[in-house]
């Protein structure tokens, strides 16, 4: 059963090389775009953990900044 | 209008989204390959073959969809000047991209056992080339270009000049004697396909989409936080 499925008449080769290539394309871009979204998040942490006091709650003021910070902690 | 499209608003949608997207996609995806590898009927003709459609053609599909949508975001930034739909552009691309390429190798593929050849320089697979060069135009413009007004123009640019190539895509088979064959699905008229292999192309087609889906969402997030990093760097 399982070999039948494999085989596909003799064009297993070509259909599960193409359904292959499709999810290593697909897994490559989501690991590559997640490693991008993490490297941004870690450098606004790190920026904004060196800000003073002042400067930093001038930046915390704004609704976006709080939500990366939140988003950052629970990751 | 366009204030509901300001980044600070969309963030608090779009940092939840891409975990419910992920489940949604693997959800999907399962269901598909199961209707693609071993519900669905081989062809009379192509034999096990045709099970290649299943990756193929959403492919095609997402890829000139996306391609249409950078266009026309592109065009309402330049005519609204909302740095926005820039934005949203160019989180769209690398997906489209990958479509494209995707679409091109599993042709390939599929070219082999039908028509004896992994390549042919017919009007189709020509374009579909020609349009993975636009994509990576448009990508390597915005790595290229720092000035945010060079940049906005020139990929504008790029894609109005590539759209041409849509159609060409879509009317290719008709157009001219291609190896590839004319459309097995029409919006306006019955199509040819049978609805057994139609399902499993459909639900395949709705998990690519949400894969893009996901792939935007992740890249628009980190755009918004290289914004935001700079806005940091000016405090």
């Amino acid at each position: 059963m399982i070999n039948e499925l494999l085989f596909m008449n003799g064009y297993g080769t070509y259909v599960l090389s193409a359904f292959g290539f499709t999810l290593l394309s697909f897994s490559s871009l989501y690991f590559i775009t997640k490693l991008q979204f993490a490297k941004e998040q870690n450098k606004f942490v790190a920026k904004f953990g060196s800000l003073d006091s002042e400067k930093a709650n001038s930046a915390k003021s704004q609704r976006i900044n709080k939500e990366i910070l939140a988003d950052a902690t629970n990751n | 209008m366009f204030k509901l499209l300001e980044p600070n608003k969309i963030f608090q949608i779009t940092s939840k989204a891409p975990r419910y997207v992920l489940f949604l996609f693997v959800v999907v995806l399962t269901v598909g390959l199961t209707e693609a590898l071993i519900l669905s009927p081989e062809d009379y003709k192509q034999s096990d073959a045709v099970r290649i459609m299943y990756v193929h053609v959403p492919s095609a599909w997402i890829s000139l969809g996306i391609f249409s949508s950078i266009t026309l975001l592109s065009i309402s930034g330049f005519i609204f000047k909302n740095k926005n739909f820039f934005l949203i552009a160019k989180s769209l691309a690398s997906s489209g991209f990958v479509f494209n390429i995707i679409a091109l190798v599993t042709g390939a593929i599929w070219g082999k056992p039908t028509w004896g050849t992994w390549w042919a320089w017919d009007a189709r697979i020509t374009s579909m080339l020609i349009l993975a060069l636009f994509f990576a135009l448009y990508l390597i413009a915005w790595r290229i270009y720092e000035k945010e007004e060079k940049v906005f123009k020139i990929t504008t640019f790029i894609t109005v000049i590539g759209i041409i190539n849509v159609p060409i895509i879509k009317y290719s088979v008709d157009w001219w004697n291609t190896l590839h064959q004319p459309a097995s699905i029409n919006l306006l008229t019955k199509s040819s396909i049978h609805s057994s292999m139609l399902f499993p192309l459909l639900i395949m087609t709705a998990a690519f989409a949400l894969f893009s889906l996901l792939i935007f969402l992740m890249k628009y997030n980190t755009e918004l936080i290289k914004i935001k990093n700079k806005g940091l760097d000016r405090l």
